[in-house]
Formats: C-alpha cells, structure tokens, sequence
C-alpha cells in the first residue's frame, strides 16, 4: 500500500527502519485499520498513553505494516473510550484490553470487556500507568503470613485489596465435558501463566488462557529511567530475547536522537542477534525431541546449546548475551582469533545439526507425534495475525530481516523459512532451517565485518521526541515505541513481544488434540509470557 | 536407528566434576538440623517456581540438566508437584500477582522444606524493584535459606546453591 493512500499527514520518523507517524480522529483510525487490512497489512502493537499532565487527555497508538513499512498513527481522545478495532484486527482484543487495565480507558463496544493483565494486586480505582496515578503498595514484608491461621486466611484467595480474582472463563456445557485447570504454576519449569481446557474424553473442545501473572510493572519502571538506564531494562523484558529487545530498544534510542551507531557496531549487533536466535532454536528442538519422548534430542541439543553459550560467555562476555549492547553501539568487540574460534567451531556445530535432522526425520516415533498436531492452517493465521517464526510455519510469509532488512541484513538476501502444513512439524521445520540460514549469515558477517568505531555519542534528543526499534527476534517481531522525556528521560516505552499475537492462536492450534499433546504443540510455540505480562 | 546409536557413542560422556558448597551464600542460619539434610544428600527432589522473572534465569536451570552439569547424576531431581518436593527453587522478583501462588505452593510443600531463591531478581529484587506490581525479593513472601546472586547465575552457581542448602555448615 502506497502511503498516499492514508489521507493522513504523515512524517517519516529518521532511524533504521521505515516508519511514518501521524495523528488521527477517531474516524481515521478505523479507516486507515480497514485499509491496511484489506492490503493484507498486520497490527504489530497496539498501546496507550497519558497526556493529562501536560493538558492532554489519553491517546492510544497502532503500529501497522504497510507496504513501503511500519505506519504508527496516534489517536488522541479526550473522553472514556476509543473506537474498537479487535473486528479488524482479532489480535487488538488483548491489547485493548490491556490499556483499559492500565489507563482506565478502553475500547468502545469491543466484544470482550474483561479484564486482562488485572488480576487484584492493585485497587481497582487504581491505572498504574496514569500520569497522576500514586496509592500506597503494601510492603511486602509486612505479608509474611507464616503462622497456620494466616496460612489459611492466603488459601482464601482474598488479598489486601479486597477484591477476588474471579475470572469470568467461557464455560462450555454439555454431557461429559468436563474442566482441566493447570497453572499458574506449572508442573514444568516453565513461566508461570493458567490454562483452562474444556475436554470430552481427552479431545480438547476449548482451552482458555489467562495471563498477566507475571506483571511486574516493567513500563513504569521504565518512566523511572534515563535513557541509558532503561538498556538494560530492556534487555530484560524477555530474557530469551535479551538480543532483540536491546536491539529495539537502541534503535528507538537512536530514532528518537536522530543518530547514526557506526557500521561495525551495526554488524557487529547482527551477529549478536544469530547466534541468539541459533542458541534458542537449539534448546526448543532439544526440548521438543524430548517431548515427544525422544530423551537423546534433548541431550545432544542441549550439549550444542551449552558450546554455543560458552563461546558467548567467552568472547562476549555473557552467555545469552545481556548489556552487550546500548543506544549509540555495541559493548564489546571480537577479535580476530575470536572471529578464527567462531568459524571451526560452527563448521562442527552445523554437521552435528545435519546429523541430528536425519534422526528427527527418519524417527517414525516422532514424526508421528509432529505431523498433523497443533494445527494452525495458513487462512486462520493470516486471518488472526499470526507472526513471526510460528507464522512463517503456517505461510505467513514475514520475516523483517527479509521485508525492510536493516543494515547490514541487505547485503545478505536473507532466505526466509515457509512452510503450509502450520502443525509441529513445520515449526521444526522452520527452526531447522533458520539454524541453517543463521549460520550462513554469521559467516558472512565473519567474513565482511567492518572495521571501526564500537560506538558514537548519543546526543540528548528534546524532550517529547518519538523512536521506534523493530526487530526480527528469534520468536518474531519485537517493537519498542519509545517517547523521551525532559533530560534523557523515558516519558513512556512500549516494549511489544510477537507472543500477544500468537497466545490466542495457540488456544487455536490445540482444537481437536488430545490433552498430552499440549505440552509438545506449546513448546513448539514456545511463547514469552513475561515479554507478554510486562 | 545406526545414527541414533553412533552418535550416543560418539558424543561420549560429557559430564563435568560439580561444584562445592560456599556458606557465603547462605541467608538464614541453617534451618534444619544436619540428620535431616543427610537424609536430602543425594536424594533431594526439587520444586521450580517462576515468581516473576524474566525467563533467563529459567534458560540456565534448564541447563542444570544438560550432558555437561547433569545435576540428576547427583541424585538431585525437578518434581512436578510441590507435595513431592524437599526444596524450592524460586527465580524472579515476586509479582505481586504470583504473590498467593508462592505462598501456597510454600505451604503445599511438606516439613522439612528449603528455599533456594535465584538470581538478582530472587537476591534483591534486582531491576524491577519494589512497585505496584512486585513485592521485590522472595525473601519478601516466603523464608529463605539461600540465595544466588547473578545474571542470570551460571548452572554451576545454581548446582552451587542447591548443594550449600543440603550442607552441614562447616
Ligand atoms: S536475575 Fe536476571 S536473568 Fe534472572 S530473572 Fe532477574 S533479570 Fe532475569
């Protein structure tokens, strides 16, 4: 879609990638939704903001694909409510939802008004993320209830706000269905989040999330912060995705400063987010080899992944990679001899991976647990948004490293995996071949990688300033929509995690499965909860 | 079938010395008396509670179980339930929202019971701090025996801690 076609004014935002911002009413908003779907755009984020304090009222944003990039359009309001666009896009359901929990505003006539990252930690008069908002939190220690009186009073569910987390489930009725709830705290170690199935036999005829356990109050802890500080924070909303995150988060740094990092920084940021993307790719097939009882899959995957992470620690100083990098560059340089352990080291690594495909393939055992489980075919994933690498497995044919590839992702023609098939096995698929393709890039960053600078000095940008950081993480897209405050200051952060689009589709994919089978079609998602609770 | 096989040979056994206990990580005082804590040498069952972190601590218990660290080969096993469980591991500072949810998990774990928090996170609250939304440390919300700073910490500081909770002090 041209970008003529939005009777919008819109201003490019400077920065890596291709973004436009504009201000509309509330007509426009739906209007330019309506359009962008009828192109076959997506929503990547959906977020809200306060302006009261500066003699505003609320605005809430959208970040939407077009064809020539990202369009971010703002919608101010001064009333209670916006207009719904969850008909549209079925993937704002949660957002909106969510800036009603956090602004005490919403989505007008949205078919779904429950709450959703509420739970009743906080008063229910209370929206954290208001301007003005301030109400004494109980010190936590003060709640050591140890005694078995007390003990009894914390079974009782009810919690200092006086509230009870009745979350009103869909039940589903009928003769022999009957109601599994799992969670939050899992029997794996895994985040915590609860999950509610409707099950006849052991065919799931419903499952339902509820998320928001893991709410931490990551966005205004980010108001708290200078822009320097917030890196690590960002670094650390989804530690998996520690890579992508600071990435975003520089990138919107650098957007709202207007600024340039030099070249090798840039490439040298690359090959920190491949070897990301190789060392989750790694545990998961491990992960979802041993799902399906294939016990070797996890010990010979995870050997890899602990090499792999040792090379992190030793030539970057951290296993996952953490605070490697910030606004303005990278933290930490390769030298030659590192570059030299790299290559032999990946050259070993990717024959072992070869090996292990073969197994995976020819094993009927397993085969016979991929194939056909947790479906997602390619019209509901286009239809729902689905994103990232588990929408690539149902034909969504995106990946930003190919679409609007930043520097240096255009001299590479990054070869994006697509399957149709949209079940377990296409997202291993998809996984095997994007080691294969991540390697590839990683030796063609080695073998080109610029010299130069680290870093350049980030200046201050005004206060009121707008960036955006959009990054291929391993899972999907990460966003960060950043607006600075006075003095380097944070006035509001967005971080966005692909998982909000891909939860409600993973309620989706178990349709029709049976019950032990959650496990593996979860894993092969393997969604962030603590980049989605935030 | 012949792949699978040659590789398990080929890999060969991976599997590193473990770590020794060190009494500066330890919060509280032991709490147990050292006949009991003999009985959980080598046959420690472990419960692993995400309170609210950001899933990195998470990555590395994971690895506590690969080739290299193999932390079942000391006889030290992750349970599924709480009510089979000597030990929990906590990561994350404690949302206020997985506040109950601690507790209860705490009070579902039978006597006698240990408590190994992990990560800045579990230490201190580490970024996120005391707000509306986290009560910060887990020593916080429920007792504490030991805790392991880092982050994330390694799997040998992890493996370290959960041997300096099952120790007789020196
Ligand atoms: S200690 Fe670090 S890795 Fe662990 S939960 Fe906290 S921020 Fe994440």
């Amino acid at each position: 879609m041209k970008l003529e076609d939005f009777q919008i004014e819109l201003k490019p935002l400077p920065g890596a990638m291709p973004v436009w911002h504009g201000r509309v009413d509330a007509r426009q908003w739906r209007t330019a939704c309506q359009q962008v779907r009828d192109k076959g755009g997506r929503l990547v984020a959906l977020w809200g903001s306060d302006n009261s304090d500066r003699g505003g009222g609320f605005a809430v944003h959208a970040a939407l694909t077009v064809q020539s990039g990202l369009l971010v359009i703002e919608l101010p309001f001064s009333g209670g409510s916006f207009p719904d666009i969850s008909d549209i896009f079925p993937a704002a359901n949660r957002m909106q939802r969510a800036v009603r929990d956090l602004f005490g505003v919403g989505a007008e006539n949205a078919a779904d008004q429950r709450k959703w990252l509420r739970h009743t930690a906080w008063p229910a008069d209370v929206f954290p993320l208001r301007k003005d908002a301030s109400f004494e939190f109980p010190v936590s220690s003060s709640k050591l209830e140890l005694n078995p009186e007390a003990q009894l009073a914390t079974r009782n569910s009810r919690l200092e706000t006086g509230q009870t987390d009745d979350y009103p489930f869909v039940r589903v009725e009928g003769e022999g269905v009957h109601e599994i709830p799992v969670g939050p705290v899992h029997a794996g170690t895994i985040e915590p989040g609860h999950f509610r199935f409707s099950i006849v036999g052991e065919g799931v005829l419903r499952l339902e999330e509820r998320l928001g356990y893991k709410h931490k109050g990551i966005e205004k802890r980010f108001e708290q912060m200078t822009l320097a500080e917030g890196a690590k924070l960002a670094g650390r909303v989804s530690g998996d995705s520690t890579v992508a995150y600071a990435w975003a988060y520089a990138m919107a740094v650098e957007s709202a400063a207007g600024m340039t990092p030099p070249p090798r920084a840039l490439w040298l940021r690359a090959l920190l987010l491949e070897r990301e993307r190789v060392a989750n790719h790694l545990g998961d097939l491990g992960f979802l080899g041993n799902d399906a009882a294939l016990g070797f899959g996890l010990a010979q995957f995870l050997r890899l992944k602990e090499d792999w992470l040792r090379m992190n620690a030793a030539l970057f100083g951290h296993r996952y990679l953490m605070d490697t990098i910030a606004p303005g560059g990278v933290a930490r340089d390769v030298t030659p001899e590192g570059m030299a352990i790299m290559r032999r080291d990946m050259g070993a690594m990717e024959g072992t991976v070869a090996l292990l495909k073969g197994v995976y393939d020819e094993h009927a055992g397993l085969q016979d647990r991929f194939i056909g489980c947790g479906r997602i075919k390619p019209d509901h994933a286009d239809r729902l948004g689905l994103t990232g690498l588990a929408g690539r497995a149902s034909a969504v044919a995106w990946d930003l490293r190919a679409q609007f590839p930043p520097v240096p992702y255009g001299e590479f023609e990054v070869r994006m995996a697509t399957h149709r098939n949209g079940d377990v096995a296409a997202r291993v698929t998809v996984r095997f071949e994007e080691i294969f393709e991540s390697l590839r890039l990683l030796r063609l960053i080695l073998d080109r990688l610029p010299l130069g600078e680290l870093a350049s000095a980030v200046p201050t940008p005004p206060a009121g300033a707008l960036g955006i950081g959009w990054v291929e993480g391993w899972r999907g897209e990460v966003l960060i929509a950043l607006e600075t405050g006075p003095n380097n200051g944070i006035r509001r952060l967005h971080p966005h995690d692909p998982s909000w689009q891909n939860w409600p589709l993973l309620e989706r994919a178990v349709l029709g499965n049976i019950v032990p089978d959650f496990p593996l079609i979860n894993k092969s998602f393997n969604l962030s909860y603590s980049g989605h609770d935030l | 079938m012949y792949h699978l096989l040659k590789q398990i040979i080929v890999t060969g056994i991976k599997t590193e010395a473990p770590p020794q206990p060190d009494e500066t990580l330890r919060v509280t005082a032991e709490r147990l008396r050292a006949e009991i804590l003999d009985y959980f040498a080598g046959a420690l069952t472990i419960r692993h509670v995400d309170a609210g972190s950001c899933n990195g601590c998470e990555l590395e218990i994971h690895m506590c179980n690969n080739p290299y660290y193999n932390l079942e080969g000391l006889g030290i096993k992750f349970v599924a339930s709480p009510r089979h469980a000597d030990m929990l591991l906590v990561t994350g500072p404690v949302s206020r929202h997985m506040e109950v949810a601690l507790k209860r998990t705490y009070d579902a774990t039978p006597d006698p019971k240990l408590v190994v928090a992990i990560g800045d996170c579990g230490c201190t609250g580490g970024i996120f701090g005391e707000s509306y939304a986290s009560c910060g440390r887990v020593s916080n919300v429920i007792p504490v025996d030991v805790a392991v700073p880092g982050c994330p910490p390694t799997p040998l500081a992890i493996m370290q801690g959960i041997l300096t909770a099952i120790s007789r002090k020196a």
